[in-house]
């Protein structure tokens, strides 16, 4: 009976050494594809069949689907795109990169690129990149936010850049002069309540996003740049947001708020429809994507976002996208990369589709020649910033981030807590 | 020498016998055992690992942190602020699914004509997934999408929009969403109870209420024990209905201990060490609640 238990045990013993390899195996995954370094790569990368895996978050599904479309028609190697919901993004990253498991190409929010460069998650394609004769026409904002002691991860996938955008319809209701649009941020104000008070129903002057922190920082950092003033400090590690721009910022909008001129659903409005009243035509002017612009049904006026005292600025967001740690297929996707970066999909698919090229030299292009408003937009990306911080989705992104209480603390209570909670966000910014 | 034997053979045998049963049972226990392993004993042992240790979600293990990641998890600016407002609103929870489910009950027990219909419409919101009901309640709480936007605008008043709005907005949608599933518990426990006691309370003359205090209410003791603990539990890990609702906001006001775990780990820190502490210290919570709670109900019973 005791041989016969051993001989059970044995063959538990067995089926579990099976289940282990079987396990293992599959955690191997399979590799359909020779695998050629990135320094072997050259300046084009290799197109010789292989199927490569690409992440992108949803807000930037339509541009991401469109390039994909457009390098799987044109080449041999096949890109399988995952759109993944926003709010998901860093947490399936971060359980991917902890089990070996990224993509082979990723695309990351440009302001949460520096830290995963840090924490290794992109290959070095420094050498590739620098193989590129248009190299310095590429949007450094993105280049610098991949780059760590002096090497270069990312490339910009798709840049978005707030802009000041106006409903030539309702400015023109309103008396106002539709073609110029408000020269500063007291313009700006007066337009708002221009606007409200047509009285018309359902129809403000502005809106914003007041609970959602991301917003604010891609549409309100810019009027602080317009002044000629910095959000942070060059290393990131220092928030410099309760200095006088920043504080006629927050008076301006404020007052804006009391006045009744801001769309109500705006206090909180955590990001997933921040946009929909002015897409509706249900509001006047105010700060917005410029990806959106082809999908706005309407006349409107676009200009860079400006300060207290007038100028125009941009915050050039988007997503940055690299070659993950990960992959096994690193020639093959600085293919997809360095085909990214040509003309062909620089213009042939993203200003075809009136989105924002990445290259400077390619700014005023064939489709953009035919709306005006599309070379203000690539002029204005040229003069806009990308804020550089470790800790910057902490600081600014995160649902319950200070900066989120300083902006709700200054506009929405009106209390005298600017500088102390500034200082809350510098903490958050060393940690 | 073969009387001797005979007993010896027969050990052998009952002993091989045992030997037999125990492989088969532990053969039979098998699959749960590892259903147990992979899904909750392996799991845990891993929050615990995390718990002592530097653990960045995008960066993975960096070795020991002990007792930082206990220390960093308690001082966390939203940790206590966390934990009063989950206490807050398991209360509120508790005390209201327990006396409206305890009501719904006594209800359609007694309706007769109206019985089936009011089971079944009390008890249809505990078929709907909590997230998608969640979902649901998010647009009809819509100042822009909702039916009740046009009311609204005209009252100034949004569900979501303050604390206490955003509060009692999700309470209202956990009660609709759990008061007929306990209702059905209650339901259970009342049927439970034999006639021929109320007969008897009924001959001596007790009143409706005197029956209902000192007949009911005591009898009813197990199933209530059962109902407190599944909801305390249930609201003390409350996080879907939040999630989907508020976020945590308006101003981090509706922050449970549980989406302050999540937000440790996925939304800004992302910080697996710290969310790991906070997820024992939770564990550990829960385990005293739940012990008390039942200490609780039996020294009732036995007094």
């Amino acid at each position: 009976m005791r041989r016969s238990i051993r001989r059970g045990t044995r063959v538990i013993a067995l089926l579990a050494a099976g289940a282990l390899t079987v396990g293992l195996a599959a955690c191997s995954g399979g590799d359909d594809g020779d695998s050629t370094s990135l320094a072997d790569a050259g300046v084009d990368g290799v197109d010789d069949g292989s199927t490569l895996t690409l992440w992108t978050r949803a807000p930037l599904e339509k541009q991401a689907k469109l390039l994909v479309e457009a390098y799987n028609d044109s080449h041999e190697n096949q890109v399988e795109l995952t759109v993944v919901p926003n709010d998901d993004y860093v947490a399936k990253v971060g359980a991917a990169a902890g089990s070996n498991g990224l993509p082979d190409l990723f695309a990351a929010d440009i302001v949460y690129v520096p830290n995963w460069v840090q924490q290794g998650l992109f290959q070095d394609i420094t050498a590739n990149i620098d193989g590129f004769d248009f190299k310095d026409e590429i949007n450094q904002g993105h280049l610098s936010a991949g780059t760590l002691d002096g090497k270069e991860h990312v490339l910009p996938f798709v840049l978005d850049l707030s802009m000041l955008f106006w409903n030539k319809d309702l400015a023109t209701e309103a008396g106002l002069d539709a073609e110029s649009g408000p020269a500063n941020l007291e313009e700006y104000a007066e337009w708002a309540k221009a606007i409200q008070a047509l009285n018309k129903p359902d129809t403000y002057g502005t809106a914003t996003g007041l609970n959602c922190g991301g917003c604010l920082v891609f549409t309100w950092f810019p009027s602080i740049w317009a002044d000629g003033d910095e959000v942070l400090s060059d290393d990131g590690t220092e928030s410099l947001l309760a200095g006088d721009t920043a504080k006629a910022v927050y008076d301006t909008w404020r007052d804006l708020w009391e006045s009744g001129a801001v769309l109500p659903s705006s206090k909180d409005e955590a990001g997933p429809t921040w946009t929909a009243g002015f897409t509706e035509g249900k509001v006047g002017l105010m700060f917005y994507p410029a990806t959106l612009l082809s999908s706005t049904p309407f006349d409107v006026g676009v200009a860079g976002i400006p300060g207290p005292g007038g100028g125009g600025s941009t915050f050039v967001g988007g997503d940055g996208i690299g070659v993950s740690k990960d992959s096994t297929k690193a020639a093959q996707a600085w293919n997809f990369l360095s085909w990214m970066m040509s003309e062909d999909a620089q213009v042939g698919v993203l200003a075809k589709d009136n989105d924002v090229v990445s290259r400077s030299d390619l700014a005023d292009n064939e489709y953009s020649q035919k709306d005006p408003r599309l070379i203000t937009i690539n002029e204005v990306a040229g003069n806009g910033d990308t804020p550089v911080a470790i800790n910057f989705q902490q600081a600014f992104n995160a649902p319950n981030s200070p900066w989120l209480t300083l902006v709700r603390n200054a506009v929405l209570e009106g209390t005298d807590t600017v500088d102390a909670d500034n200082d809350e966000i510098t903490a958050v910014l060393q940690q | 020498m073969s009387t001797l034997s005979q007993p010896a053979a027969l050990r052998q045998r009952r002993r091989g016998r045992r030997a037999t049963g125990a492989l088969a049972g532990w053969l039979y226990a098998l699959p749960t055992a590892l259903f147990v392993l992979g899904l909750f004993l392996i799991p845990l042992a891993l929050v615990v690992q995390m718990s002592a240790s530097d653990w960045p979600l995008l960066g993975g293990n960096q070795g020991w942190n002990l007792p930082q990641n206990y220390s960093d998890a308690v001082s966390n600016r939203f940790f206590w602020d966390s934990v009063g407002f989950t206490l807050k609103y398991t209360v509120l929870t508790t005390v209201i699914l327990l006396a409206l489910s305890l009501g719904l009950a006594l209800l359609v027990q007694e309706s007769t004509r109206w019985k089936g219909l009011l089971r079944t419409s009390f008890l249809v919101p505990s078929a709907l997934g909590l997230a998608s009901a969640s979902l649901l309640f998010y647009v009809l709480y819509s100042p822009i999408a909702g039916p009740f936007a046009g009311l609204m605008k005209s009252w100034g008043f949004t569900f979501l929009g303050t604390p206490e709005g955003a509060l009692w907005s999700t309470i209202f949608l956990i009660v609709w969403r759990y008061a007929g599933f306990y209702m059905l518990l209650m339901l259970v426990g009342l049927q439970g109870i034999p006639d021929d006691v109320y007969e008897a309370a009924r001959i001596d003359g007790a009143s409706r209420w005197q029956t209902f205090r000192t007949i009911t209410l005591p009898l009813l003791r197990p199933t209530l024990a059962l109902t407190t603990v599944l909801c305390v539990t249930g609201s003390l890990l409350a996080f879907e209905q939040f999630y989907i609702l508020t976020k945590g906001g308006p101003d981090n006001s509706t922050i449970t201990i549980v989406q302050l775990i999540y937000n440790v780990a996925f939304q800004g820190q992302n910080d697996l060490g710290i969310a790991g502490a906070l997820s024992v210290i939770v564990l550990l919570a829960l385990i005293v609640i739940n012990v008390a709670q039942i200490r609780a109900f039996n020294r009732k019973a036995e007094d």
